[in-house]
């Protein structure tokens, strides 16, 4: 799987998710700068990290996503190319407009760091083939907005579509406003565009892969995403 | 010339920090506010004197970065000198 990392000013998980990729994948990915205008020939996977693009000024990921690297991670993903945002990525993917809706302000107007639960509402797609449908993994967040919200159409589309991936959850799977740490829509804390192959996540999967780190469950997403292309291969 | 684009949040959408501003005046005891709904105002200098020109260039600028239209509208004030 050769991936690639976005990288703009102001990013903070840029090498946390590069060293995650390089444990499961077993390569390097490439880290490509926000002013370049072409992603590396034959890249596989595209992911735009977490952290505060240019100070968070305007909105969470407004000025990132016109950053000119955007225009060719657009195209990569209109060829069907997989595109994992995470955090301030997913900010930065919603702003762009390769995911619907917004991440507003957490309900409680707290910055939230700490370890949340996630139901993996899927296991047929690219991102979560590594879990079970149903499954509970404990996943570290870290924003102050990740409180998901989108039109009643839109909400119902996700639904209907089957395209949330990940949901705030009680330890054992229960979908309740007392688990939903920043007031999310539905609990929703990921979800995939139209076509399937971009998803968008608050939480950092990056931040769980290794045995030192306290808990591996984050590690399904990467392996996943590998057995992919090797199934593809 | 002189240009003014204020930015806020569409009705129903939850305005968190609107709500904790309408609190911290409740507590102030400033009396009689109902709510809060907090915006953003962009003062932008224009240059020239075209004031249609002016005003869709600034339509174009709200559309693409200054609002989110998922959430936000927005609106135009082109001013004198």
């Amino acid at each position: 799987m050769k991936s690639a990392v976005v990288v703009f000013p102001g990013i903070n998980r840029e090498r946390d998710m590069a060293r995650a990729l390089r444990l499961i994948s077993g390569r390097d990915p490439a880290m490509v700068w926000h002013a370049d205008s072409a992603l590396p020939v034959g890249t596989d996977l595209v992911v735009i990290p977490g952290g505060f693009s240019y100070g968070d000024y305007l909105r969470c990921g407004a000025i990132a996503a016109r950053a000119p690297i955007m225009d060719a991670v657009r195209a990569f993903a209109a060829k069907g190319g997989l595109v994992l945002a995470v955090c301030n990525g997913f900010q930065i993917a919603c702003e762009a407009g390769l995911l619907p809706g917004v991440l507003m302000r957490n309900a409680q107007l707290r910055f939230i760091c700490r370890d949340i639960f996630l139901r993996v509402e899927r296991s047929d797609t690219p991102f979560t083939r590594g879990y079970n449908a149903g499954q509970v993994i404990r996943i570290p967040v870290a924003h102050g907005e990740g409180n998901y919200i989108a039109d009643g159409e839109t909400i119902a589309r996700l639904e209907g579509e089957g395209r949330v991936l990940f949901r705030y959850s009680s330890p054992d799977g229960i979908i309740d406003p007392n688990w939903n740490h920043n007031g999310a829509m539905n609990g929703i804390a990921g979800i995939i565009n139209e076509r399937g192959n971009v998803l968008g996540m608050m939480p950092h999967p990056e931040n769980h892969v290794e045995a030192s780190m306290g808990r591996t469950d984050g590690r399904g997403l990467f392996a996943g995403l590998v057995d992919h292309f090797k199934a593809a291969a | 010339m002189k240009a003014r684009v204020t930015v806020t949040l569409k009705p129903g959408i939850l305005d968190p920090q609107g709500k904790a501003i309408e609190g911290a005046l409740r507590s102030l005891g400033v009396g009689g506010v109902t709510s809060v709904r907090q915006g953003k105002v962009f003062d932008i200098e224009i240059e020239g004197g075209d004031r249609a020109g002016a005003e869709s260039a600034l339509k174009s600028a709200a559309d693409k970065l200054l609002a989110n239209t998922v959430i936000e509208n927005y609106r135009i004030e082109v001013g004198g000198k």
